[in-house]
C-alpha cells in the first residue's frame, strides 16, 4: 500500500516551510522505532500523521522538531531554520504556572523582540485565539481547552513557518476538541504555515488535513503504510459521505496490518 | 476548644447555605478565623493566673502571669531585655543567611549538575548524620564563646533543610516544562531564572520552615551553655539568682520570636507563591 497519490499544491506557500525526510531512521538501542522513511512535504501543506500507539508517530515529530537526532537518514529543510521557524505543540499545555497568562506567550516570542513590543505582540496572538481578556490571569485558572488556547498562541507568536502539533487535542472534552480543531484550521488558513499534526483520531486527521500519512509499526520499524491526498472543500462538514469513504479506507489499511 | 469551634462553624456553615447571612456576620466569621488561634493560649494563661493566685501554683516553681509581665515590664525599662533580643535575633538570623546561602548553592549546582552531585552528596550526607549539637564541646575549643561559635553552629543547622529541599526541589521540576525552555530557545540562564527556580521554589520554603525551627533550637541550646550575652544567657543568669519569673519570660519570648519567624515565612511565602492553587485557596 505504498501508493503515493498525487498531491495538490496549496494555493500560496507563502511562509511555510517544506522539508524532505530521506530514508529517515531511528532507534533506542536495538528497538527499532522508525525504518527508512520517505516524505516530502510541500511548503504550507497540512499534514496529519496517524497510526496506532507505539507505532512511531510521535518520535517522527520530535526528530523533525529537533528534538531528537535520527540515528539514520535525514531531514533537509527547504530554507533556513533557524530557531524561531519551528515550533512544537505538546500533548500537555506546559505552560509555566508561575508567570501570567501573558508572559506566557511572551515565552514563544523570539530574544530579538524587547520591551513593549514583546507585550503587545504576545496580546495580539492571543486576541487571535480568543482569549485578550484573560491576559492577566494565572494558568491555574484556566479551563483545560483556554490551557491549550494559550500554548497555541505561544506556539504562533514567532510566527512559525513549520508548526509540529503532537496530539494536542488529545486531552480535551469532544465539543472542545472541534471548537479547537476550527480554530487551528482557520489559523492555518490565514498563516499557511507547514503542518504537522500528529493524532490517534482518524477523523479529526480527515476534518483537518491536505494529506493524510499512515504509519504502521512493522517489523523493521514503523514506515509510511499510506498516503491518502484529502482534496476536499473546506471547512468540511462532519460525516459527508466522502469524509465517511476516506476514514473506512484508512481504518482499513490499519487493522489489516 | 478547637473542636467545639469547629463544631459551631459547621453549623453555622448549614445555616448560611439556607439563609443569606448579613455582611456584619461575614466579618464576623473573619474576624474568628483569624483569631481562633490565639483563643487556646489566652485561656491557657488565664487559667494560670487563676491558679497562681489561689497558690496551687507555688510562686517558685511557677509564678503567676502578672509576675511575669511585671518582670518583662522591668527588663524592658532596664533595656536589658531589648538589647538580649537584639544580640539573639542578630546571631539566629545571620546564621540562617550564612547556612542558608551554602546550602542553597549546594542544593541548586548539585540538583543541576550530576557531577556536583556524585562528589559532594555522600560526604554532606555523612556530615548530615552528626547531631550538629554533639559539636559544642569542639566549637567552644575552636572559637570560644565568642559570636563566631552561635554564628557556625546555626549555619551549620539550617544548612541541612535547606539544602535537601532545594535539592528536591531543582530534581523534581517538571521535565516538560525543562522540554518546552529547551524547545522554545531559552538560554541555560533564563531557563534556569524562568523554569527551574520558580519550580523548585515551594520545596524551599519547606526547607526554609524547617531551618527556621533548627535555627531557635541550635541558638537556645548555644546561648544557655556558652554566651555573654543574648536570650539564653539571660534565662542562665536569672537561673543563677533563681529569678523563675525571668527565665519563664526568656522561654515565652522564645515561643513569641518562633511564632514571628512563622508568620514573615508565611508572608513571603504568599508573595513567592501567588501561582500556586493551594495558596490561591487560601486567599480567597
Amino acid at each position: 500500500m505504498n501508493a503515493h497519490a498525487p498531491l495538490p499544491v496549496p494555493p500560496a506557500p507563502a511562509r511555510g516551510l517544506g522539508l524532505h525526510l530521506g530514508r529517515l531512521g531511528h532507534g533506542f538501542g536495538a528497538k527499532r522505532v522508525l525504518d527508512r522513511i520517505d516524505l516530502d512535504i510541500p511548503a504550507g501543506q497540512f499534514v496529519a500523521i496517524v497510526g496506532k500507539s507505539g507505532c512511531g508517530k510521535s518520535t517522527l515529530l520530535r526528530l523533525v522538531a529537533g528534538l531528537d537526532t535520527p540515528t539514520a537518514g535525514h531531514i533537509a529543510f527547504d530554507g533556513p531554520r533557524d530557531d524561531a521557524a519551528i515550533r512544537i505543540m505538546f500533548q500537555e499545555p506546559r505552560l509555566l504556572p508561575w508567570e501570567r497568562v501573558l508572559a506566557n506567550v511572551e515565552v514563544g516570542l523570539p530574544a530579538s523582540v524587547k520591551g513593549e513590543e514583546r507585550h503587545s505582540r504576545a496580546r495580539a496572538i492571543l486576541a487571535e485565539v480568543g482569549l485578550a481578556e484573560r491576559a492577566g490571569e494565572w494558568p491555574a485558572v484556566l479551563s483545560g481547552g483556554q490551557r491549550q488556547r494559550v500554548a497555541l498562541a505561544r506556539a504562533l507568536a514567532s510566527g512559525p513557518r513549520l508548526l509540529a502539533f503532537d496530539e494536542p487535542l488529545g486531552a480535551l472534552d469532544a465539543l472542545t476538541r472541534i471548537e479547537m480543531q476550527g480554530l487551528v484550521e482557520r489559523i492555518w488558513q490565514e498563516q499557511r504555515f507547514t503542518a504537522l499534526f500528529v493524532t490517534h483520531d482518524v477523523s479529526e486527521a480527515l476534518a483537518l488535513a491536505d494529506r493524510v500519512i499512515l504509519i504502521d509499526a512493522g517489523q523493521t520499524g514503523g514506515h509510511v503504510a499510506l498516503d491518502l491526498a484529502v482534496d476536499l472543500p473546506r471547512p468540511r462538514r462532519r460525516g459527508s459521505a466522502e469524509l465517511a469513504a476516506l476514514e473506512g479506507r484508512i481504518l482499513d489499511t490499519l487493522f489489516s496490518s | 476548644m478547637s473542636l467545639v469551634d469547629r463544631s459551631t462553624r459547621l453549623n453555622a456553615a448549614s445555616q448560611g447555605a439556607e439563609k443569606t447571612r448579613p455582611a456584619g456576620k461575614g466579618r464576623l466569621a473573619a474576624l474568628e478565623t483569624s483569631l481562633a488561634g490565639w483563643v487556646l493560649p489566652i485561656l491557657l494563661v488565664a487559667l494560670w493566673e487563676y491558679l497562681a493566685r489561689l497558690g496551687i501554683i507555688a510562686s517558685n516553681v511557677l509564678p503567676a502571669p502578672s509576675a511575669i509581665a511585671e518582670a518583662g515590664w522591668a527588663a524592658l525599662k532596664s533595656g536589658e531585655l531589648v538589647r538580649n533580643m537584639g544580640v539573639s535575633t542578630l546571631r539566629a538570623f545571620a546564621g540562617l543567611f550564612v547556612g542558608g546561602v551554602i546550602g542553597l548553592a549546594f542544593g541548586i549546582a548539585n540538583g543541576l549538575s550530576e557531577l556536583s552531585h556524585r562528589y559532594t552528596d555522600t560526604t554532606l550526607q555523612m556530615i548530615r548524620n552528626v547531631p550538629h549539637l554533639a559539636l559544642i564541646p569542639l566549637v567552644i575549643l575552636w572559637f570560644g564563646i565568642e559570636e563566631e561559635a552561635k554564628l557556625f553552629l546555626v549555619a551549620l543547622g539550617v544548612f541541612f533543610p535547606i539544602y535537601i529541599n532545594t535539592l528536591h526541589g531543582v530534581r523534581t521540576v517538571d521535565p516538560q516544562l525543562i522540554e518546552m525552555g529547551r524547545v522554545y530557545g531559552m538560554s541555560p540562564l533564563t531557563l534556569f531564572r524562568r523554569v527551574v527556580l520558580p519550580g523548585a521554589l515551594p520545596s524551599i520554603f519547606v526547607g526554609l520552615r524547617f531551618a527556621l525551627g533548627i535555627m531557635w533550637l541550635t541558638l537556645i541550646v548555644a546561648e544557655t551553655i556558652a554566651a555573654s550575652s543574648g536570650l539564653g544567657y539571660m534565662a542562665m543568669q536569672a537561673r543563677e539568682f533563681l529569678l523563675v519569673d525571668v527565665v519563664v519570660l526568656a522561654i515565652l519570648i522564645y515561643a513569641l520570636l518562633g511564632k514571628l519567624a512563622d508568620v514573615l515565612t508565611r508572608w513571603l511565602e504568599g508573595l513567592c507563591l501567588q501561582w500556586h492553587p493551594a495558596f490561591q485557596a487560601k486567599r480567597d
